[in-house]
């Protein structure tokens, strides 16, 4: 096509191509959420089917079903003008995704917990946990017939690729992405610098990079601009913070879940940082 | 799928046959068996049994060695230098009991007479199952240069045990050389991992006049006590002599839930599916393709989980659960300090039972059993298998389902033609469900199983043949039905 073209032709391409672009962000929605959104429930859908993820779909529907009840009830008795909905899709998807009960009623008690927190348990004008993050850990360790499978995505290449690509995409339309990049790097540097000691073979990162958990976890649930610190600097030590965490739970510790507990558990430092580093918080762009 | 729910249909009479998978076939595990003539290095399949609860576990080993005893040797990473009693020797027995216990099992139900008018009996009974002297005085100073110390040395059966802890895998790897073992290739890159961690190493070898004392053939299993954060089996190590994929059935024993990994996917290995009745007269091929096919299907990249129960009972049962002294010999430390302890598991009445229902709830501490099996390959385990357990208590167990046809005539009454119908497409659904599990050709099971090649009908010869062998007004709700 390229070689058919006359010169014209392609100069008229050259001036189109940035108004299309343009066109596109004018018509694409704004608000990061949407896709979040779109991707999680491509990433439910697809392990449920191809990778035997063990939740049913009642568990699914009552997560959902209590969700969104519990953002009506609070928005109702707070009298907030916005009801706030996509946040707690959100919330419902990681739910979903990550734990796992052999009952019906941990799923919809977890998420009621989560988002219940959100309303309850805030500093300034943020809530403090990430919502998703604390309600897998109130289900795992409270609740009988809880848990999480962290070894459920299997290490499929391709996989690991639709999280990358896809979970870019959402991280820089919420202009957080600079936390995910930093936790990454400091979470695999350690990796890396444990295989140099050990002498083990470099397959063994591969290994943890092909993981879904670590960059549903990188992508997804670190990056969640409402609970993380406003201050870029704050954020890059807050990052490598619960990274160092993480690595230490999993290889001096051998617990399991490193990930979710290093988050929880440096939570509450955000709004210490908050205070140390000032900076404008994060406001959700809509369409 | 839950397995009671399934007995319900169809079910007059049912036969469970047990299988006992991979016990002819298991070799050596995490270690390697060293063969001063480089031969026999058999790593192909093995079995582990691990209890744990908390920290402390209990490992047993069951070594199939079937070379000459003066090559045997085994090397295995341990958390700590274990003392004399923390090393048992364990009963080969238990490994069967525990195999058979646990082993994929067929269900058979026979259908009922189809002109018999009653209600579809729900009853569930089962019948039976088919089923190197070398010597470790003063080298002090030797070792010293190596780095390795020998911590403690034991003879415990007929088992001459050293533990060494070492500083660098080069001096382990010349000191097992010196010592008269023979080390395969790239030993010391294996070794590296565990001696950064500070793991110590368990090294056993036959003493041969404690062996003829025995009177056993073979070599009995190794059983270690200890405590560890990890809950892991390492099983790097076993692959230095690897030759294609290995096999790994381990039998976690745990109190609470099913146990998984935590770094690999565990899957189910798919079950609960109805088979062609040929299937009985070789269900360990059977089982062999199915499980080679899931295996490549997955990449060997997966762990399969082929049972979880509760030990307490079973249904239907391939074998009777254990009793709790078998559980003891299994390295179940959490039975103590219940009284009459005999009567809480595995209570037998007169005449054996094919189905053990659940214990009352004065049962003693729970023993789970997770089966787990794993075909691995040097490059898609990268890192040793860790483990965890799970709050889920959802019992799976690789069952198979035959249905035999009920055998009469056709004419015997309109539900009769009906019926050979339907389990003419039932025959066929089978058939499908065999080659879909197997990766095998229709054309090559229908051969094999006797199938046989549904007759070419044109979709308005089934349409009328059916309203006309059911008398016309019936075929609609047949058809719904």
């Amino acid at each position: 096509m390229q070689a058919s073209a006359t010169p014209g032709e392609r100069g008229a391409w050259r001036q189109s191509a940035p108004r299309v672009a343009g066109w596109m962000q004018a018509r694409l929605p704004r608000d990061a959420r949407l896709y979040q959104i779109l991707f999680l429930a491509v990433l439910l859908g697809s392990g449920v089917v191809a990778r035997d993820f063990a939740l049913r779909w009642e568990q699914a529907a009552l997560t959902f079903a209590a969700g969104m009840t519990t953002q009506l009830l609070w928005a109702r008795v707070l009298n907030l003008p916005k009801r706030n909905w996509l946040s707690a899709i959100i919330t419902c998807f990681g739910v979903s995704i990550l734990l796992r009960a052999d009952s019906l009623w941990v799923h919809p008690l977890a998420v009621m917990l989560a988002l219940s927190a959100k309303f309850v348990v805030r500093s300034g004008n943020k809530h403090v946990f990430n919502p998703a993050n604390l309600g897998v850990i109130l289900a795992i360790t409270l609740v009988p017939g809880a848990w999480i499978s962290p070894g459920q995505w299997g290490n499929d290449l391709a996989y690991a690729a639709w999280f990358v690509v896809l979970g870019a995409l959402v991280t820089q339309r919420a202009r957080r992405w600079d936390i995910s990049w930093v936790f990454l790097l400091a979470f695999l540097g350690l990796i890396a610098l444990r295989i140099a000691w050990l002498g083990q073979s470099w397959a063994v990162l591969g290994h943890q990079l092909q993981s879904g958990a670590l960059l549903l976890f990188a992508f997804f649930m670190i990056s969640d601009p409402m609970t993380i610190p406003n201050h870029r600097g704050a954020r890059v030590i807050y990052a490598m913070l619960v990274a160092s965490v993480a690595f230490v739970w999993q290889y001096q510790m051998y617990k399991p879940n490193a990930l979710v507990w290093a988050l929880f558990l440096a939570t509450p430092l955000v709004p210490v940082l908050d205070r140390l580093l000032p900076a404008p918080q994060h406001v959700w762009r809509q369409s | 799928m839950h397995a009671s729910s399934l007995h319900a249909r169809f079910a007059r009479a049912i036969v469970a046959v047990s299988l006992a998978i991979g016990a002819s076939a298991a070799h050596a595990f995490c270690g390697f068996y060293v063969g001063k003539a480089d031969v026999k290095l058999f790593n192909e399949a093995s079995q582990v049994i691990l209890a744990r609860d908390g920290e402390r576990t209990v490992i047993s080993m069951l070594n199939d060695y079937r070379g000459d005893l003066k090559e045997f040797a085994l090397v295995v990473p341990v958390p700590e230098v274990l003392r004399r009693g923390q090393i048992h020797i364990g009963d080969r027995r238990v490994f069967d009991r525990i195999a058979d216990y646990s082993a994929p099992r067929l269900a058979e139900y026979f259908d009922d007479d189809p002109c018999a008018k009653r209600e579809l009996e729900e009853k569930a009974r089962m019948a039976a199952p088919a089923s190197a002297s070398m010597t470790m005085q003063d080298k002090g100073a030797l070792n010293k240069a190596l780095g390795v110390t020998v911590e403690a040395s034991y003879t415990v059966g007929e088992y001459d045990i050293v533990i060494l802890a070492a500083k660098e895998s080069d001096g382990l790897e010349t000191w097992l050389v010196q010592n008269g073992y023979r080390i395969p290739r790239g030993a010391s890159k294996a070794l590296r991992p565990y001696i950064k961690q500070e793991m110590k190493f368990f090294v056993a070898k036959v003493n041969l006049k404690e062996q003829a004392k025995t009177g056993a053939t073979m070599l009995r299993p190794l059983q270690f006590a200890f405590e560890s954060k990890k809950f892991m089996l390492p099983l790097r190590l076993g692959m230095i002599n690897a030759n294609g994929p290995q096999d790994l059935i381990a039998f976690v024993l745990s109190k609470n839930g099913r146990v998984e990994s935590t770094n690999y996917r565990t899957v189910k290995l798919p079950a609960n599916m109805d088979l062609p009745v040929g299937v009985r007269a070789d269900f360990q091929g059977f089982y062999k393709a199915m499980f080679d096919a899931q295996a490549k299907r997955e990449q060997h990249r997966v762990v399969f989980t082929e049972y979880f129960w509760d030990m307490s009972w079973c249904d239907p049962c391939a074998a009777d659960p254990l009793s709790p002294e078998e559980l003891r010999a299994a390295g179940v430390f959490w039975l103590d300090g219940g009284d009459g302890d005999t009567n809480l598991i595995g209570v037998e009445p007169s005449g054996k039972p094919r189905v053990k229902r659940p214990a009352p709830a004065s049962a003693a501490q729970p023993v789970m059993l997770t089966r787990l099996h794993v075909r691995y390959t040097p490059e898609t385990f990268p890192e040793d298998l860790m483990f965890q357990q799970t709050a889920d208590r959802e019992n799976f167990q690789a069952r198979y389902v035959l249905r035999h046809a009920w055998k009469g005539d056709p004419n015997a009454c309109p539900e009769a033609a009906r019926y050979l119908e339907s389990v003419r497409q039932r025959e066929e659904r089978e058939a499908r469900a065999l080659a879909e599990l197997t990766a095998t050709s229709l054309n090559e099971l229908r051969s094999k199983y006797g199938i046989k090649a549904p007759g070419k009908r044109q979709w308005w010869e089934r349409l009328w043949q059916e309203s006309r062998e059911t008398g016309g007004a019936q075929w609609l709700s047949y058809v719904g039905g």
